[in-house]
């Protein structure tokens, strides 16, 4: 990589007045703006996030005790369902990939839109709709058979809400599949000619591996649904097992799709920790090609790992010890990339801002996570905990320490850039310090409970693990009440926070090259590349006109340089 | 900075025999598993723990570095400069990327080596090798138990045998016992919400599972509505039981006891009650057990209705396991309704 300074063009303007700047309205209109698209979708998983929240806080209550007293088991069952199925697909996924995707790419590449702005447009308004229905099915006693709504349970069990599930996954797939196609094009055609593929940030590479796979597997994703809802609609029995079908197909068709779409999740947020991390390390990111590489290396191992959710199925031995090494075999790219983030850490001079404490948050649970994933991956032993407490633990660790922190971990450090306001760290560090004591007091006793013998999806359990299940319900009420100082932060920030300048971190990729917030269209003169994105502390660069105390402080940060 | 006066290597010995002293003590001592009642058992409990020792070192490495790089590493007041830049270190990323990567390599193999040991590779054999031979119960050593079995298997082709034909998933002999037929074979049914236990050729149906301690125990499970999962926690088994694949799951227990027998697939809404016993007894009380139930299953008719409970409602069924199941009236009801809506 080539480091000389910034190129000054962008600094010709000046961040105070903008003729041409949105107002509040044009947030609810068909904008074709990215940036607009992104707080669209920002805003809009975000409160998808509060109501599946809400979702777990209500089963977490139920759980409080080991008797089905609080909410009836039907019930119980639509809200974990809907649980999943928002937190998933209304919330890590838009938050991840429509939110900061469309908000970043464009302003990463030195790009002034998406290739499709229009197709970009309508790919987030086929959110809402879809959302819409699947709450809609509630009014229809809800989808009760869980994310997966293996047949034959799905089926039988509410079958207009189990439709209506159905078309809102389709309808979010088609979202992200005209996201993807447009993602690809733009990473591919529309970078600044200056920028090699060796200097593009990090997140980019994370989208664009994310978006590769995303319009592999959501096509297949909404066959397999489509034939379930012609087995509920229409008479047929792709899935019927009393009229010839097979039940351990849908279990494949799903898998084969739905595994991978594990890591359309992770994958982003492994793009926001890597621009995170060096920007408040004040030092570059270790091992750019390492982490460039595997998020491929993930994605294509990802693609043969789907049987270890069906160790206990239909399964003959030889497929169960194939999947055994195959799955432990990811293990290796993802540890890759923990090693080069704490190396990044090492030797540098941490910030300790909001941004930073939830990155390394992430770290830290995201290493737990990952290793009880590798004792998953073995056959022998997932057999005794899959469908367990044990797996509730896991993939919270991974999706609510790996995705959720993440995803704070970027509003926080794109927050000064997306509204040109500094939010109070004070309240961000509140705000960190309850959500990581919840989630640590929600998921790890969960663990245990699973290797004892509580399964999974119940409503009702075995008194004996009752002290345990009112640990985990304290944490969730903590966790519940962390999203207070966020939010409140975070609003109250937007309208009044500090002003800051155009890039408060000092931080080196192209978006921080623009005024904050970025005016339509982005930069005057579009920026030219002229060293890395993670030249930190590199030919003679050395913190120049960082200033970290003064967002705090009330103080704008130092304009330009 | 105050420790460069003891060699770094030093502290790296001590960091690591601590590390790997905590890491094997930790692997041994979790006390996370519950109590070990069968044979397959102790083989899982046994990877378990080796997993627990290699997780705790690399935990406590991670999480060490993090820690100690946010202690040491955080800014200092005053310095606004950038830190030293590395941006790689070709022999220390090709050494995080082979550690991990002969760690779980040599999981792997031994993964392998637990599952073959569970009995895991055998129902597949099952298909070549018994496919022919449908009333193999008809043949296993004459225990006393199974008399009763043998006495019914002959003639005509048993229910539990036509499933064990086609039962080509779960878990088969353990290699020791390969191509012997197991001493006990009993048929399971998962329905919403309960399990059956027919052994099959007596005509004794319970809705707890009652076994000997010491044999070589074989169920035969199939689903009738939706899949079920069938978990013995103290036995680390579970095998799911799904409608039109018949499917398979062999033990020996290993200690006089009752256990949880748990259905760990969503089933609906009452999943979470489809709780039931297994009990392990001694061979005589066993023996007593049995019998008491075959004559009373012949004294009242009734009961040996419930062998076929397709022909039943659902709260007719469920009535004679109300009790033992925890399922009370009012849930019966409830379940009527649901089916019927
Ligand atoms: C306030 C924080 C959260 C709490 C207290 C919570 C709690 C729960 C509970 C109690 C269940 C039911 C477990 C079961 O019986 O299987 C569950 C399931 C699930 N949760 Fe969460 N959760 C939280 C956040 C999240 C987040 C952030 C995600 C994803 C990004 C997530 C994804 C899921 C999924 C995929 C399921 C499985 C649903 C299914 O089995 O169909 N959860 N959660
Ligand atoms: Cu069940
Ligand atoms: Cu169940």
């Amino acid at each position: 990589m080539t480091q000389t300074e910034t190129a000054p063009q962008s600094q010709a303007t000046s961040h105070s007045s903008h003729p041409t700047a949105w107002k509040w309205y044009d947030y609810f209109t068909f904008n074709v703006d990215h940036k607009v698209i992104g707080i669209q979708y920002l805003v809009t998983s975000f409160v998808f996030y509060l109501i599946g929240g809400l979702m777990a806080v209500a089963m977490r209550a139920e759980l409080y005790t080991p008797d089905s007293d609080l909410l009836d088991p039907n019930l119980y069952n639509a809200f974990l369902t809907n649980h999943g199925t928002i937190m998933i697909f209304f919330w890590v996924v838009p938050a991840a990939i429509g939110g900061f995707g469309n908000y970043l790419i464009p302003l990463m590449i030195g790009a002034r839109d998406m290739a499709f702005p229009k197709l970009n447009a309508i790919a987030f308004w086929l959110v809402p709709p879809a959302g819409a229905l699947l709450l809609g099915s509630f009014f229809f006693g809800g989808a009760q058979s869980g994310w997966t709504s293996y047949p034959p349970l799905s089926l039988i069990t509410a079958n207009t809400a189990q439709s209506m599930w159905i078309l809102s996954i389709i309808l979010v797939g088609t979202s992200s599949i005209l996201g993807s196609v447009n993602f690809i094009i733009t990473i591919f055609k529309m970078r600044v000619p200056s920028m090699r593929w060796d200097q593009m940030p990090l997140f980019c590479w994370a989208i664009l591996a994310t978006s590769i796979l995303a319009l592999f597997s959501t096509p297949v994703l909404a066959a397999g649904l489509t034939l379930l809802l012609f087995d509920i609609n229409f008479g047929t029995s792709f899935f019927r097992p009393d009229a010839g079908g097979n039940v351990v197909v849908y279990q494949h068709l799903f898998w084969f799709y739905s595994h991978p779409a594990v890591y359309l999740m992770i994958l982003p947020i492994f793009g926001i920790m890597s621009e995170v991390v060096p920007v408040h390390a004040r030092k570059p990111i270790f091992g750019y090609k390492a982490i460039a590489y595997s998020s491929l290396a993930i994605c294509i191992v990802g693609l043969f790992v789907w049987v270890h959710h069906m160790f206990t199925s239909g399964t003959p031995p030889w497929m169960r010890m194939f999947f055994t090494i195959s799955t432990l075999i990811v293990a290796v790219p993802t540890g890759v990339k923990i090693f080069s983030w704490v190396a990044t850490l090492w030797q540098g001079k941490i910030r300790y801002t909001s941004a930073m404490l939830f990155a390394i948050g992430l770290l830290g649970m995201f290493v737990l996570g990952g290793l009880s994933g590798v004792t998953l991956g073995t056959a022998p032993f997932d057999i005794h905990v899959h469908d367990t407490y044990y797996i509730v633990a896991h993939f919270h660790y991974v999706l609510f320490g790996g995705s959720v922190f993440g995803l704070y971990a970027g509003m926080y450090h794109w927050f000064p850039k997306i509204t040109g306001r500094m939010y109070n760290e004070t309240w961000g560090k509140v705000h960190f310090v309850l959500t990581f004591i919840g989630a640590n007091l929600t998921f790890l006793p969960m663990h245990s409970l699973g290797l004892q013998g509580m399964p999974r999806r119940v409503a009702m359990y075995d008194p004996q693990f009752t002290a345990i299940n009112q640990l985990c319900t304290f944490g969730a009420i903590l966790l519940g009440f962390s999203v207070v100082p966020f939010a409140v932060n975070l609003i109250w920030s937007w309208m009044y926070g500090p002003k800051v300048g155009d890039n408060p971190w000092d931080a080196l990729t192209l978006e921080w090259t623009t005024s904050s917030p970025p005016e339509i269209e982005n930069w005057e003169v579009l920026p030219v590349l002229t060293h890395g994105p993670y030249a930190y502390g590199m030919n003679g660069r050395n913190g120049k006109g960082l200033n970290p105390s003064a967002p705090t402080s009330g103080e704008p940060a130092v304009e330009a340089k | 900075m105050e420790n460069e006066k003891v060699p770094t290597t030093i502290i790296t010995l001590t960091a690591g025999v601590v590390i790997t002293l905590v890491s094997l003590w930790v692997g041994q001592n979790h006390g996370l598993m519950p109590e070990q009642a069968s044979e397959q058992a102790p083989l899982v409990d046994d990877f378990f723990d080796v997993m627990m020792t290699i997780g705790t070192a690399l935990f406590l490495v991670v999480e060490g570095a993090i820690v100690i790089a946010m202690i040491r590493f955080r800014r200092r007041e005053g310095d606004d400069t950038d830190a030293e830049p590395i941006i790689g270190n070709l022999p220390l990323e090709a050494f995080w990327t082979a550690i991990p990567a002969i760690i779980v390599i040599g999981l792997g193999i031994y993964s392998v080596e637990v599952y073959r040991d569970m009995g895991g590779f055998e129902p597949a054999h099952h298909l070549v090798a018994k496919a022919d031979t449908p009333a193999h119960i008809a043949s296993m050593p004459g225990s006393a138990i199974a008399a009763p079995l043998v006495a019914d298997a002959e003639g005509m082709e048993s229910d539990e045998a036509a499933a064990s034909k086609g039962a080509k998933y779960g878990f088969g002999a353990a290699p020791q016992r390969e191509g012997q037929a197991a001493d006990l074979v009993v048929n399971v049914t998962g329905l919403q919400f309960a399990w059956i236990f027919n052994y099959a050729d007596s005509g004794v149906v319970a809705g707890e599972l009652h076994v000997p301690v010491g044999k070589d125990v074989q169920l035969n499970l199939s689903a009738q509505d939706v899949i079920h999962s069938f978990w013995v926690p103290q036995f680390r088994l579970k095998q799911d039981a799904i409608p039109g694949q018949p499917t398979e799951l062999r033990f020996v227990a290993t200690k006089p006891g009752t256990y949880p027998v748990v259905c760990a697939e969503l089933c609906g809404g009452y999943h979470g009650a489809m709780r039931t016993q297994l009990i392990v007894h001694t061979q005589e009380e066993y023996e007593a057990w049995f019998e008491e139930h075959q004559i009373a299953q012949q004294q009242n008719p009734n009961q040996t209705v419930a062998v076929n409970p397709a022909d039943l409602s659902e709260s007719e069924f469920l009535e004679p396991y109300t009790t033992k199941l925890g399922v009370d009236e009012k849930t019966l009801t409830q379940l009527h309704s649901m089916h019927e809506s």
